[in-house]
This record gives structure tokens, sequence and C-alpha cells, in this order.
């Protein structure tokens, strides 16, 4: 009997508006492959990967053109057949934000030629080679912070609690909905090897309650494994319930300490995208060299899902979905609390590409007026962190470093509640993102200052240990020529004394 | 194809303070419409001298900082000022009354302190107090309320606005002939001179809970309170701490003693109490700010006017206890500050 529960409630957080149906109308389609691949060797966070490939060689689908730099990190692969046009640094969507990196710029040959027909070595049994293979498959968190899944998972010591989280909580992305839907069997496979890799006891699939088909079918895909370690919990729709911390705490009660992450205290949280993912490497040997990314927003003809290999550039994702339909404010690379805007659509597809909002004028938010903070407390009881931006920002204002660490921004999830309750329309979380910064460089200033002090301080003492040394040296040996000194007077008076008596003797 | 970028998030604000703003005036139009039926027109034509008062005063100050003018006065911000101030004002008084009290709450209370967000106390309570304690025999100038079976004069629209800017009243009509103390003050008279609660509020000014009209007043005042809680522009913590802490000792009192302190009804009824509840101590700028601070600063507002209207020196204290919360607040939001996600109990 499969056990369904429901989590708590979240703290703080929104009910927003959620744009999901316009994506989740349209069944998955895979997207045609494009005459040229630009594939990022910085696919996931922690080190990049480190290319094996020359410039002009061949390489075959699935086959490995990076291979896993210093942990963490991951290996990368070619997402089609072809030729290696270039290798060089290009700007690419990375999990938070753009950045540069080197590329495997890839010309496909349009034949989509699989490497190794034959497949990999089975799956191993014992858990180190597993994860050596889960970091030479390119697996990386598909939820958007595409951090190494072999890292996450070897850090997961004593793990009591797997989440595999299709909570989805960021208006617009429907990736995992779908894949909920038209996968569910993978998701559960690869949920159960989670499980088996962590050791968890428990294994807890959470999914938002707006997502009933695929709560369903995930559900039936649950009791067909009849794993005693399988449970399903709906989660509240309010964002930002997916977040890891909130989910640990809407699943178990039970809070991150601040500074530490999820496996510091026995929980793990894994995208179900990944879990599939892990699912079709053990499976069919295939590394991740796709992803499901929703193409949604006012600006985009007909908003769909699309399975993409990844390194396709945007532009070609509109494209396939009937492309531009008005005009486009703003292109978003994931969803519209969290994610970043593009500033061209030629940039390629990664790991952490969840979904490309085209938003047209109405959906985002405009420079526009704002006023003065009026105290309304409205992001105090948005914030899920429970921190108080208001007074936050007034230390921000004053660079009140000390303030801003007792206000806890380095707690702040950078979720952007409170920018969207704020009445007077402040930029809080980009002014928190600054001040993070800042709070940081001042860190690092006040550590600097204070090891320059102690090198002064232990300078000082060094040198008064020399000079007492020192002084302790002439003493002794101004004691050694007083001994000396006295040890002649002695010798002199003694000959004198000799020879006084000799004279004495010589007159007898 | 090159796109503009903006930092995230995206979405849309929800809301924004002059829409928080106009609300709170749209709350009040029941309350207002009311009050003219019963009190005649002082109400809008000192709402009016206010809000003239009030924008001239914000955009001459604003000038002088040299600091945009348009943002501030679109903002509502002095309107709900006015508005407050209007409310909390006897309805026969010169214009002068107003003037000062709505000058002083926007150039002192408010742009001295650095404008919109920055003032410690609440404008329109520092200018009624201070018109209070500096005008008493204008600001004791009540009405008794309109009714069929009370035969007391009342003034029309021009006659009321030819007294605020003239002082001239009507031929054979004095000001101690329109004006009639307030039931909160009848009742404190009452109880001082030993009369019982019962006795004291047996006049034809009472009505079931408070004194006639008033309660109609108070009753939609509360209603326009109920319905910014609907609209969420304001959040329930302040209103209740507020009303439980007037009702609390009003109750307990009372039921010790029903003949030597007026009901919780009377106290809930009467004078600035659903006014202040729902309008004066929710004013967000000079309030506590987490939700916890917010039910211990209108406990305190609840607590410190009732305490005002029983032993102080004046029928209703409402003002002060808002003015005394407001300089509690820093202490208060210092001590309320919720526990961080992450963090140990501290």
């Amino acid at each position: 009997m499969l056990e369904i529960t429901l989590a708590r409630r979240l703290v703080g957080g929104l009910e927003l508006a959620a744009h999901k149906t316009a994506s989740t109308s349209q069944p998955i389609e895979r997207c045609p492959l494009p005459p040229e691949l630009v594939i990022s060797l910085h696919q996931h966070g922690g080190h990049s990967a480190v290319p094996v490939v020359d410039v002009g060689r061949r390489v075959l689908k699935g086959e490995p053109i990076g291979k896993p730099g210093p942990a963490p990190s991951a290996a990368v692969h070619a997402s089609s057949s072809g030729r290696i046009a270039a290798i060089e640094e290009r700007l690419v969507p990375a999990g938070n934000c753009l950045r540069r990196s080197l590329c495997i710029v890839l010309e496909t040959d349009g034949e989509d030629r699989p490497y190794r027909a034959e497949r990999a070595d089975p799956w191993p049994a014992e858990r180190a080679a597993q994860l050596e293979r889960i970091a030479r498959g390119g697996l990386a968190g598909l939820g958007g912070a595409v951090f190494p899944t072999s890292a996450k998972l070897a850090s997961a010591n004593s793990c009591r609690m797997l989440i595999v989280n299709g909570a989805e909580c960021e208006p617009y992305i429907s990736c995992d909905d779908m894949l909920m839907r038209a996968a569910p069997e993978q998701v559960v496979s690869g949920a159960r090897r989670l499980a088996d890799l962590t050791g968890a006891a428990e294994c807890l699939i959470a999914i938002e309650r707006d997502k009933p088909q695929a709560f369903q079918a995930v559900a039936a895909a649950a009791r067909d494994a009849a794993d005693a370690r399988l449970k399903l919990v709906r989660v509240p729709s309010v964002y930002p319930a997916g977040g890891e911390r909130q989910l640990v705490e809407l699943l178990s009660g039970e809070e991150v300490p601040s500074g530490q992450v999820p496996s510091d205290v026995g929980f793990v949280c894994q995208n179900v995208g990944t879990a599939a993912a892990l699912h079709r490497l053990a499976e069919d040997g295939e590394p991740l060299i796709s992803r499901i990314v929703t193409v949604t927003g006012g600006g985009v003809a007909v908003p769909r899902n699309l399975e993409v290999p990844i390194g396709v550039a945007v532009g070609r994702l509109i494209e396939h979905c009937g492309g531009y339909a008005q005009g486009v404010a703003r292109l978003i690379h994931g969803g519209s609390m969290m994610g970043f805007a593009l500033p061209n659509d030629t940039l390629p597809v990664t790991k952490a590409t969840s979904c490309v909002i085209a938003a047209g004028a109405s959906e985002v938010r405009q420079g526009g007026e704002s006023w003065p903070c009026i105290r309304c407390g409205d992001c105090a009881s948005a914030c899920p962190v429970r921190l108080q931006p208001q007074q936050i920002l007034g230390a921000a204002h004053g660079a009140d470093f000390d303030a801003l660490g007792a206000l806890g921004l380095d707690d702040c999830i950078e979720c952007g509640c409170c920018d969207v309750v704020c009445p007077s329309h402040i930029a809080l979380t980009e002014q928190f993102r600054r001040a993070k910064h800042a709070l940081g460089k001042h860190r690092q200033r006040r550590a600097l200052s204070e090891s320059a002090d102690e090198r002064f301080r232990r300078k000082e003492r060094r040198r008064e240990e020399e000079a007492e040394r020192g002084r302790a040296a002439q003493e002794a040996l101004r004691h050694d020529v007083d001994a000396g000194e006295a040890a002649r007077q002695a010798a002199v008076h003694a000959a004198v004394e000799r020879a006084k008596r000799r004279r004495e003797e010589s007159q007898h | 194809m090159q796109l503009r970028t903006a930092a995230a998030p995206h979405a849309a604000p929800i809301t924004s303070v002059p829409r928080i703003m106009r609300h709170v005036l749209y709350a009040l139009v029941p309350a207002a419409l009311a009050y003219v039926w019963f009190f005649g027109y002082g109400l809008p034509i000192n709402f009016a001298i206010a809000a003239g008062t009030a924008l001239v005063t914000e955009a001459g100050v604003l000038k002088l900082r040299g600091r945009p003018v348009r943002p501030a006065l679109t903002d509502g911000s002095a309107l709900v000022t006015s508005a407050l101030l209007a409310f909390a004002l006897p309805p026969l008084v010169m214009w002068w009354v107003p003037a000062i009290g709505a000058f002083v709450a926007i150039a002192m209370v408010k742009q001295l302190y650095g404008g919109l967000g920055r003032n410690l106390f609440n404008p329109a309570m520092v200018g009624y107090v201070l018109l209070l304690v500096s005008f008493p025999i204008q600001m004791t100038q009540w009405i008794p309320p309109r009714a069929d079976d009370l035969q007391f004069p009342h003034l029309g629209f021009k006659a009321s606005l030819d007294y605020s800017l003239a002082g001239r009243l009507p031929p054979g009509l004095t000001v101690d002939a329109l004006t009639h103390a307030t039931p909160l003050d009848t009742v404190r008279q009452g109880l001082r001179a030993m009369e019982t609660f019962s006795e004291a509020r047996a006049g034809s000014l009472f009505g079931e809970f408070g004194g006639r009209g008033w309660e109609w007043i108070e009753g939609l005042i509360a209603l326009g309170g109920l319905y910014l809680l609907y609209a969420g522009i304001i959040r329930w913590h302040i209103p209740l701490a507020t009303l439980g802490g007037l009702l609390a000792p009003a109750a307990l009192l009372y039921l010790a003693e029903p003949s030597r302190f007026a009901s919780p009804g009377f106290h809930l009824f009467t004078g600035a109490s659903m006014l202040g509840a729902f309008f004066i101590a929710t004013d967000p700028v000079s309030a506590a700010a987490s939700d916890r601070g917010r039910l211990v600063y209108g406990a305190g507002i609840g607590l410190l006017t009732y305490a005002i209207r029983t032993w102080g020196g004046y029928p209703d204290g409402l003002a002060f206890a808002v003015l005394l919360m407001n300089a509690a607040v820093p202490l208060i939001d210092h001590y309320t500050r919720p526990r961080i996600y992450g963090h140990a109990k501290r």
C-alpha cells in the first residue's frame, strides 16, 4: 500500500499565478537537430569539465567530449554526432547567471549516430563505482542549480530521508510536471536507485497540489514498484515550496541549520528529472545529453515542452514553437521569480535550462515608479526564511555590515517573494544580492586585516623574545667575563703571593 | 535579436502604495456618509481644508528639500492623513483648526523626519493632539446627533461653510446652542460624580451600545476595516490586539463592578475605538514591523486607551495611546524579531 501524505504549510511564500496550463496542453516534442550545437564545458556547478577532443575530430552521439575536472564536477558529452568545429570561450547560461565558459562547438552531421551501440558495461554493484559512473555520465541536478549529482550523493552520509523533488513551484515551468506525466516509471525507478545509493530508509516524492495528473501517474508507477521506502507527498502550491530548505521543513518539520546544507543533517534532495536521468544512465547507459525545456510565455506562438539536445540555441526552441508571437519584452532563462534575463536568443541550452520564457510586456515588471518603504511588513510575511527584509534594506543602505550579518542576510535564498509583494516596488532581492557581495568583501577585508594584525603581533613578540635572548646572552657573557676576570685576578694574586714567598725564602 | 535584461524576480508586483492609500480612503466612505447624516457637513469641509493644506504643505516642503514633488503628492498618503484628522476633529470648528493640524502633521511630523516612511509618529494623531492641548475650547465643540426625537438645531451645508470660513452663525444661534458633550465625556463626568454607569448613560443621546449616531459610524468604520482586511490592505494583528487590549480590562472591571465602570460595548462603540483599531493603529509606518510585535503594539494601544479613558484627564485617550506606542516601536521591534529559518532559538 502506497503511503500518501500531506506536507505541512509553508511559512510565508506566495500563491502566485501559475501560468503553467499554456505549456502543459501540448505533449512533449523532440526539438529537431540544428546544424550547430554549442556545448558548454561548465554544464554543472563546481569545476568545469576538461576537453578530451580536438578541433576537427568526429564524435558520436553520447561520446564524452569533456572529462570530469577536480570534484565536484561531471563529464560532458556530444549531444549528437558530427565534427568538432571549434573549442572557444562563449557566454552561456549557468545555474543562476550568465558566465563565460569554454565551449565545444559541434557541427552536426544530421545522422545522430550513437556512441558504442552495444552499450556500456553493466551497472556496477558497489556504491563508489556507481558514483564514478554517475560523474562520467554527466549527471547534474536538473532542477536548475545543476550541482554534480555524484558529488551530492557522495557527501550524503547517514541519509535519513531522500526527497525526490517534483514540487516545481516556480511559475511558468512545467518540465517536471510533463516528465512525471510522460515517464513516471523512469522517475520512480530513478528514485529507488537514489534510495539505494543514499541508504535512505524513506524516499519521499514531493509533488505540488496543482499537478493532479503527474501525481496520479507517479502514484500508479510507485504502486507497481511496490517498494516500501517510497512515499508520495502532496505539497501546497505555494512558491517557494520546492526550494530545498523549504521542502525539508515541509516534509520533516526540521530545519536545515544556517550555513549548512541538507545533506549535513541527513536529507538529500534530488529533482525528478535527475532521478529519470539516473534511470536512463543505469538501464540504457545513456549519459545526460538532453533535457526537457519548457518554452512558454505570451511572446511565443505555441507554448509547449521540448526534449532538447544540450547545446541548441534558445532561438531555435522558440522557432520550433511557432516563433515569437508579439512584442517580446524579456527572454527569461528559468522561472519568472529566480530566472535571469538573456541578452539575446543565440545562447545555448545547458543542463540548467529548465525553462525559457518569452515574456510579453504585461508579464514582467517594468522599471516604473517606486516609493519609499512604508514599513508595511508584507515582505516579512512573505519571506519563507522569516527574515525582516525592510530592516535588512535599512542596514544595507547604511552599509552596517554587523547588522546585515545579525539580520540574517546570509540566510536569504533570493526567492524574490519580498519584491513581488512590496507596495513601494523596491528591488529588494537585487539589493540583497549586492549587499551579500559587499558583506563578503567586507569579511574578506576584515579577515585580511585581522591576519595582518596577527602577523604584526607575532613579529613584535618574536622581536621581544630575540631582544630578551640577546640580553640573556650578554648577561651570561658578562658573567663569564666576570668569572674569568676573577680567576685571572686570583691567578695574579696567587703568582704575586708565590713570588713574595720565594723572595722571603731566598732572603733567609 | 538583442533584448533588454533586468534582475530577477521578473514577476510584476501585486500592489502599490497609491493602491493601498486609495483603498483606505474607499473604506472610510460609508462611515463618512453616516457621519454627514448624523452630524452635518463639518467632516467633508474639514477634510477638504486639511487635504488642501496637506498637499500644499507637502509640495512646499519637498521643494525646499529639493526632492521630487509629484510622486509624493500622487501617492495618496497626505489624503489619508487628512481624512484621519478630519474624522478626529469635532465637526464644528473654524478653518484654521484643520489647517494647523494638517500643516503640523505633514510639515513637522512627516517631512521633517524625512518624508513618507520615515516618521516615528502617526502624523494625523500628532496633529490632533497638538490641537487638543492648544485649543481645548474649539476641540470640544462636538454636536449632538440628528434624530427625530432630538430637538437640537443643525446647520446646513452653506451655514457650516460660513461658520468654518468666517466664524458666522445664523441669527439667533450660538455655539453653545449647537454643541453638546460627547457620550464618552457625559459618562466620564457622570461616573466622576458618583453616578452609576446606567444612570450616566440614561439620556436620550445614548443608543444600544454607545452614543446614538456614533454607534452607526463606529459600526460602518468597523465594516470598512473588515473590507481592508479582506482586500489584504491591513492584517488582523493590530486591529484584533487593539480591540482586545481595550475590551479585556473593560470586561473585567465591568463584570467586577458594573455600576462604576462603563460597559465593554460602550467602550467599543464610542470615541475613536474602531477608527483607531482599523485605520490609525494600522498605519504601517509608525507601527511595529513583525506579526508578534504588532500584537504587542496593538494590545498596548488598547490598554492605554482604556486607562486614559478611565483614569486619565481626557475623555478619549486613543491618540495619546497611539503616540506612546509609536515611541515604543523600536523597542518592540528589537524584542519581537522572528527566529530566522535554521537559527537556534535565542
